[in-house]
């Protein structure tokens, strides 16, 4: 990467990290804030500058930095003439809104916050321009989105406000979505996700059979984003927001977002006649409709945002044309509009702050109250009409002249007609922006005594003004930039000069007939704005809520339907969808012939069988009684078990024999506190239903293995089974797989099991807090038919038992590695041990002589399985690579140490830390219910009684 | 020799299996039950050792012993469930 290439980087991160310092420094002040602010967009500004000399000579500057190369996710930028045009105009404006915010935003606002919203969205947008990668470009354009909703909603305390920025969300989000679609076929055809690579696939991509779909889907994201007709209604809303965010967001920027990739994508998908006639017209039909309603609008912020509406209509017309003349003027008016149209932001913000209204019909005759933002907003407002000798004038006149001779539809007038329209109502409302607002009589009802503002406030306007002017008067200044990013948008060398006087063209005379018909349609304002208001027209907030109560109606709907509440729908739904989705696989691929024969069934195997089958069946008739059935569960857990051993499967056995014997405590720890038979609530029907998705689950699971077994199927256990020494360093395959092959799948379920023993334990105190609390003291539990609670031969057996089953539980996790076991069996297998204790002298005996507690446990086997995984890193070797040495120290033989074995450590710690914990918040209810606790280990103690006799 | 030795033995505990299955299905009481589950899995440990023998193998030697050392538990979590109700007192 190239020195230049590390300080686009640095551009592109800059307001990021710069977006942590304002919520931080506004403790300082609002002007310091507002400085630290500044900081890393001006420093941004000016690295951006130093890199504009190689980018206007035609160089692109590129950064590249890998992310995920696997699925083509790379952070690259690059940075060529558009870039630097669009990234210009984000890190300018953003300075000037900065300061102008500073003046704007009241002592209650929340400044710090403020400006940290204005940076992220700065950062994203920038990400949008500066992205060399369209998935990257994806993010970043949902970044604009999220943050954006951030400074619409700003004043939370405002309902306009909450209700404008999720429109705004709701719309430009979906229009995301449907562009994320887009980019992902683009990317699909070109065989990459690099805008670069892309850019120079135009005639593949037109070619395509998915260049159509691929169009409609980003056209859709560009649409809602620059407010194109019919999704333009978000806009005005969004208008709710402090006027910093609309200048800046709503002329300047995000909205523009939109144009920009139209202008990005220009050289791939425009010059088809789907583009023409999808983006050219919409762009018109937006032009028109933006401006004539915005003539007819009284909040002097309505009416910029409706004719931004337009003007983003004028520049979405002019890329849809597809020519490259027309792709110049686009680019000048991208700088235009934003010169004029931030500017007057500003003024409507100026006046709304100072009058405190911007309804323009309380407002007039302000020319000699506020002369300093009369002068500003005259000269933005002329330039916007379209008068001569200001920049607006410039792109307009080019604008028509491109379209006087553009056909639509065999007709070659429509477009032309349509444009002299539109710019005629531009002139009307720019006019009466300035006549009804600052001309007429001065009026004494203005509902604040108006002056003009301090410098500070008019600083940014006055500068774009300058702009405005300069660029009006001398156009060729603006040569070189609009140059450099033309021959980046058509991707062909281009050299325009922009002048003032064209001649006698078709274009002036448009011109000429915008401004006279202008000044005619406002002079006749007052009639035709009762007429506008008695004219029936839809509203489309009203649609837009409409139509978000219909979809949140359906999805309301769907939900209840799908997710009652009863966990037999979800498992009808589930198994239903499983079994469908199983046989239109099995109908799809034929199946081979068999290739393996049955094997024989030894008599005393069929039994087992026989066992397991009965068990299964008799469950289904004596369910209702719970006990009944848990002694039927530990016939099958039994046989399961049995059946591991047989098939050769040492492993599950031993894991099948501990769980089943866990479950089974579980599960009459439970049941002591429900009711002894489950009510009957199924109809017949119901049951019969039930009864056809079992078997048919069932049956398909049964034939699916069938089939299996007698296929000879290549799986994956052949690479386990080969490897399993050479990469593992252990010969049971099963325990390698866990700890090594699969390790991080198990890391995963241990923090799951971890969870889940947390997850109990809470809810269980939840439980006992809450007013079950209350009932379970009322009720009595349990049955008094034997008076020993703690056995004396019970104590004794389980002391007795309790070493040896340590040893067996250490003696299989240490051999885990190489045979039968691991470190999740020994830690059920000591977990057993120690709950004989429980069962044995009772809970508060066994507690008392508890060292650690159960939550520490679990911690600290996740960490020990997290660090030995993390530990390969030191080695730089992907998470959880395991190694292994031969130790030999005298006198114990040779033996192997691997780095499994720790993990295997830290998987035996949660398992026994997880079951302990649930039985040991399970066990507690019972205390709750009102239980006595013991202190002796058992309630009968000869020895005692003997020394009792002695003593007497 | 052995090989009918084992056959003979397994057969014996085969039917005592479905003997067990017998007590389990039809009761009448809980302790019957219980004690017909526990039978089993003293029957399942043996049938496993044979097996072990048959095939001149410790693995399933283990894996019996592990029934016999935890299988005892569930027996006595369901006598203290008859007994007392809470197995943890």
């Amino acid at each position: 990467m190239s020195h230049e290439g590390y300080l686009l980087l640095f551009i592109a991160v800059l307001p990021f990290v710069g977006a942590l310092v304002p919520g931080v420094m506004i403790r300082a002040g609002r002007t310091a804030c507002a400085s630290f602010a500044a900081v890393p967009t001006a420093l941004a500004f000016i690295l951006l500058l130093m890199l504009a000399p190689s980018v206007m000579r035609g160089e692109v500057i590129q950064a590249e930095l890998e992310w995920l190369p696997q699925l083509g996710l790379s952070a690259s930028f690059f940075l060529d003439g558009l870039g630097l045009l669009f990234a210009g105009m984000i890190l300018g404006v953003g300075l000037l809104i900065i300061l102008y915010a500073r003046f704007y935003l009241s002592h209650e606002d929340p400044v710090g916050q403020f400006y940290t919203y204005l940076l992220l969205f700065q950062g994203a947008m920038l990400g949008i321009v500066l992205s060399d990668n369209i998935l990257l470009l994806l993010i970043f354009w949902e970044l604009t989105s999220l943050s954006s909703f951030l400074l619409i909603g700003y004043w939370k305390h405002l309902p306009e406000g909450r209700q404008g920025a999720r429109m705004a969300l709701a719309v430009t989000g979906a229009g995301g979505l449907a562009m994320i679609g887009g980019m992902l076929i683009l990317g699909s055809i070109a065989g990459s996700y690099n805008l670069t690579d892309i850019l120079e696939q135009g005639d593949a991509i037109r070619a395509s059979d998915w260049y159509m779909p691929a169009l409609i889907l980003i056209l859709l994201g560009a649409f809602t984003k620059s407010a194109q007709f019919p999704f333009h209604f978000w806009l005005p809303h969004a208008m709710a927001a402090p006027t910093p965010v609309s200048a800046y967001l709503h002329s300047a920027t995000m909205v523009k977002a939109g144009v920009f990739l139209l202008a990005r994508m220009w050289p791939v998908l425009s010059g088809t006649d789907a583009w023409f006639y999808i983006v050219a017209t919409t762009g018109l039909v937006t032009m028109v409709l933006g401006a004539l309603i915005a003539l007819f609008k009284d909040d002097l912020k309505a009416l910029l945002a409706f004719s931004t509406v337009s003007h983003l209509g004028l520049l979405t017309m002019l890329l849809g044309f597809g020519t490259q003349a027309a792709a110049v003027a686009a680019v000048f008016h991208i700088i235009n509009h934003l010169t004029f149209k931030a500017a007057l932001f500003m003024t409507a913000g100026i006046v709304d702050h100072e009058t405190h209204t911007r309804d323009i019909k309380r407002l007039g005759g302000l020319r000699h109250l506020m002369p300093v933002t009369f002068v500003i907003g005259t000269v933005a407002a002329l330039s916007m009409a379209g008068i001569p000798l200001f920049n607006g004038f410039l792109s307009k006149e080019m604008m028509l002249e491109e379209a006087s001779h553009t056909y639509w539809a065999g007709s070659a007038y429509a477009v032309p007609v349509m444009a002299t329209i539109g710019a005629l109502l531009s002139v009307a409302y720019s006019l009466r922006f300035i006549s009804h607002v600052f001309l007429g009589p001065q009026r004494d009802d203005y509902p604040h005594k108006p002056h003009d503002p301090p410098f500070g406030m008019w600083a940014s306007p006055g500068l774009l003004i300058v702009l405005v002017l300069l660029i009006g008067v001398a156009p060729f200044v603006a040569d070189g930039i609009v140059a450099t990013a033309a021959s980046a948008v058509t991707g062909a060398e281009l050299h325009p000069h922009l002048k003032i006087w064209h001649g006698v063209t078709p274009a002036l005379w448009m011109s000429v007939a915008a401004v006279a018909g202008g000044v005619v349609l406002l002079s006749a304002h007052a009639p035709l704005d009762r007429l506008w208001a008695a004219a029936p027209r839809p509203e489309a907030k009203a649609i837009f809520h409409r139509l978000v109560a219909a979809v949140v109606g359906f999805s309301r709907w769907f939900t209840e339907v799908t997710h009652n509440g009863a966990i037999s729908r979800y498992l009808a739904i589930f198994t239903l969808a499983s079994v469908l989705v199983g046989w239109m696989a099995y109908r799809g691929s034929g199946l081979p012939l068999p290739t393996r024969g049955l094997l024989p069934v030894p008599p005393v195997i069929a039994v087992g069988w026989i066992l397991l089958i009965a068990a299964t069946a008799y469950v289904v008739v004596v369910h209702h009684n719970r006990f009944q059935s848990l002694v039927l569960i530990g016939i099958i857990g039994l046989m399961i078990s049995a059946g591991f051993v047989y098939l050769s499967a040492p492993d599950l056995a031993l894991t099948q024999i501990s769980v089943e014997t866990v479950t089974i405590m579980l599960l009459l720890l439970a049941l002591n506190f429900m009711p002894q038979m489950t009510p009957k609530e199924s109809s017949m029907g119901r049951k019969l239903r039930d009864a056809i998705i079992a078997v048919a689950a069932g049956g398909s699971v049964g034939a699916l293995a069938y089939a299996f077994m007698l296929r000879d199927v290549e799986t994956i256990s052949d690479y386990h089974l080969a490897n399993s020494y050479e990469g593992g360093g252990g010969t049971n395959v099963v325990n390698v797989i866990l700890v090594d092959f699969r390790g991080y799948d198990t890391y995963g379920e241990i923090i799951v099991l971890g969870i889940a023993g947390f997850v109990i334990y809470a809810l269980m105190r939840a439980l006992l807090d809450g007013p079950a609390a209350r009932r379970l003291r009322t009720l009595e539990f349990g049955y008094n038919i034997s008076k020993d609670r703690h056995p004396l031969m019970m104590v004794v057996v389980t002391r007795v038992l309790m070493p040896i089953a340590v040893v067996v539980g250490i003696y299989i996790f240490l051999r885990g590695h190489n045979q039968p076991g691991g470190g999740f069996v020994a830690g059920l297998v000591i977990a057993i041990a120690l709950l004989m204790q429980y069962m044995a002298s009772g809970f508060f005996w066994t507690q008392a002589r508890k060292k650690i507690e159960y939550h520490t446990l679990i911690g600290i086997g996740v960490v020990i399985a997290g660090l030995t995984g993390a530990g390969a890193w030191l080695y730089a070797r992907p998470f959880l690579t395991s190694s292994y040495t031969y130790v030999h120290w005298p006198p114990i033989e040779e033996f192997e140490l691997a780095t499994a074995m720790l993990f295997d450590l830290g998987v035996f710690l949660t398992v026994l830390g997880a079951v302990m914990l649930m039985l040991y918040s399970l066990s507690r209810i019972a205390r709750y219910a009102g239980e006595t606790v013991n202190v002796e280990p058992m309630d009968y103690d000869p020895g005692e009684r003997a020394e009792e006799k002695v003593e007497a | 020799m052995i090989e009918y030795a084992l056959l003979f033995a397994a057969g014996c505990y085969g039917i005592a299996l479905l003997m067990d299955l017998w007590r389990i299905v039809l009761g009448p009481d809980s302790a019957d039950r219980i004690l017909a589950l526990d039978t089993m899995v003293i029957n399942v440990i043996a049938l496993l050792v044979l097996y072990g023998v048959w095939r001149g193998t410790e693995v399933y030697f283990e894996a019996a012993m592990l029934i016999a050392m935890v299988g005892f538990v569930s027996t006595v979590a369901y006598c203290r469930y008859i007994l007392r109700g809470d197995i943890i007192e």
